[in-house]
């Protein structure tokens, strides 16, 4: 009997066998059942002709074939199975029927709710016009954003001790933007009164990003599968949202035929409702299909690299060829801080999709030479403006697109003193990535103190 | 006997049908028939039999059930459809017109 103790007992062996059988996307689990019905058929009969339990379990596996084989056949004649397919099918036995509906019923409960949240408003005097935009786009992330943390803080469990400070977030930021005295122009919002929604959402962001990691900021890889998350979700959204203009316009052109105007309805609930639930519902499909679907981000960042690259290279050259200065127009500082994002953009996302332990290969090159080269451009703008600031006077717009400039070309020139230490071998790519996580709550940060400090720093302006 | 794997394939389809058309059957029990009827000649690597029976599906010739055998284990059943049968028949024709055709050779080509 001591050989029986030497090797796993058959139902193990089987276990193993079914497990490594599942983890073929060309061969699915009634597939698995079926092969696994077979193999015990033919283990039995071996077992019968004579043969011990291990003998017998070889031979029945080798008369399969070889599964490299075997799930190239069921590829070839199941291909839609390489095409991840973008249905509710629970995964195996991993993910539980009843499980999965729940977090439907869920995620639909409370995009229902965001959607509502934004008509709230409404039964209280401020409807959705013109003359009350100021106030929507100050509340804007606050209309949803609570929602996705929710989602989060249910998905991940966490103990109402630490999402309490979330909701106390939440609070503090919709106290903040509301009871501020901003200047009450005749056009539009005042200065810092924009300033502060579009830093807002920027640092909330954090906050949702909190709850996305079950509030263990620091364990773990949490941070950049965080940013992988946003990435997807921004992908989704355009989706989603290209699919609801479609709806929009139909809606429309089919009540326009039938001699009803039906822009009202569009513009009061289609679009305001749709948008604030297609976060939620983005969120949704980005968490339950991030093993399906191959992640985007990081193709459209291949895709773009050696594009910026090029174009930042051939305006250097241009510049230096044509020694043409930089018109400094009112939004100049702006549009560098814009290119500055997406070549920030552009290393975060090549970081999060890298093996980290592969060795240094062109892309890195290209990537450390869009830093650089993004670098040289910037650092041209900025003496060009900083030589002319004193005459445009301190606004508060042009002191946060400079603050911004600044915190983007800290991290952009670390980032390619990292990389070149990589490239010589003298470093490793965790450098880098652990920086770019590390950087994530300055953004955050520095959004929070535009929104809180600099209306009452400029008067609200 | 080795006989080739092209004419292992293309003999797979009507030799499947013909088994099913002899009642409802199973994969593991297909290809125990299979060895009886060739005398073993004929080896298939068993997992093989699967992706042939799922295109036979497909193309509606035969039709399967979860069923569980007397013993309570789950297997999955196969059976032959009427568009099955037809094309049985017509595989029988074909092979008939081959086996003919090399008939009428050999005994002219190597008359053993």
């Amino acid at each position: 009997m001591s050989a029986a103790a030497d090797h796993p007992p058959l139902e193990e062996q089987i276990g193993q066998w079914r497990a490594y059988l599942r983890r073929r996307r060309a061969i699915t689990g009634p597939d698995v059942a079926e092969l696994e019905a077979h193999l015990r058929d033919q283990v039995g009969a071996l077992i019968q002709a004579g043969l011990a339990e291990d003998e017998a379990f070889l031979i029945a596996v080798k008369r399969l074939g070889s599964l490299d084989a075997l799930s190239r056949e069921f590829a070839r004649e199941h291909s839609e199975r390489l095409w991840k397919q973008l249905v509710m099918a629970p995964d195996g036995d991993a993910a539980p029927a009843t499980a999965t509906r729940i977090e439907t019923l869920v995620m639909l409960a409370l995009a229902a709710a965001a959607a509502v949240a934004i008509k709230i408003p409404g039964l209280f005097g401020l409807e959705l016009v013109d003359r009350n935009g100021p106030f929507y786009a100050r509340n804007a992330s606050l209309f949803v954003l609570p929602f996705v943390t929710a989602y989060f803080v249910w998905k991940r469990r966490m103990a109402p001790r630490h999402w309490v400070w979330l909701a106390v977030a939440f609070v503090a930021a919709a106290v903040v933007v509301n009871t501020f005295p901003f200047a009450r122009g005749t056009t539009g919002p005042s200065y810092t009164e924009a300033l502060c929604a579009l830093h807002l959402p920027i640092a909330l962001w954090l906050v949702v990003g909190i709850a996305y990691v079950g509030g263990r900021w620091f364990e773990g890889g949490g941070r950049m599968n965080f940013v992988r998350f946003s990435g997807e979700l921004f992908i989704y959204y355009v989706l989603i949202a290209l699919g609801g203009g479609v709806l929009t316009a139909f809606t429309i052109m089919m009540f326009e035929a039938i001699g009803i105007k039906a822009e009202w309805m569009a513009q009061q609930w289609l679009i305001p409702c749709g948008a604030m639930g297609a976060v939620i519902v983005g969120s949704w499909l980005v968490e339950a299909k991030q093993s399906v679907i191959e992640n985007m981000a990081p193709v459209l960042t291949r895709l773009f690299t050696p594009l910026f690259t090029i174009v930042l290279l051939v305006f250097l050259a241009t510049m230096a060829w044509t020694r043409r200065p930089i018109d400094i127009q009112r939004n100049v500082l702006i549009a560098f801080d814009l290119l500055l994002v997406v070549v920030v953009g552009l290393v975060l996302y090549a970081a999060s999709a890298r093996d980290p332990e592969a060795p240094p290969n062109l892309f890195d090159r290209l990537q450390l030479l869009l830093i650089v080269s993004a670098l040289v451009v910037d650092t041209v703008a900025l003496f060009a403006i900083a030589s002319r600031i004193s005459e445009f006077g301190f606004t508060p717009n042009r002191v946060a697109a400079l603050g911004e400039n600044l915190i983007l070309l800290v991290n952009l020139a670390w980032s390619a003193w990292l990389y070149a230490a990589f490239l010589r071998g003298r470093g490793a790519f965790r450098a880098l990535e652990a920086w770019q996580t590390a950087y994530l709550p300055v953004y955050a940060t520095w959004a929070a103190l535009v929104v809180v400090l600099f209306p009452p720093l400029f008067r609200y302006v | 006997m080795d006989l080739g794997k092209d004419l292992v394939a293309a003999s797979a389809t009507p030799l499947v049908l013909a088994i099913l058309a002899e009642g409802e059957s199973y994969g593991y029990a297909i290809i125990k028939r299979v060895g009886e009827l060739s005398k073993g000649h004929l080896q298939w690597t068993d997992g093989m039999l699967y992706p042939v029976l799922h295109r036979l599906e497909r193309h509606g010739l035969v039709a399967s059930r979860w069923r569980s055998s007397e013993a309570g284990r789950r297997r999955k059943y196969y059976r032959l459809t009427k568009e099955g049968r037809t094309e049985l028949e017509a595989e029988r024709k074909r092979w008939q017109t081959v086996d003919a055709t090399l008939n009428r050779i050999w005994m002219r080509a190597c008359p053993a």
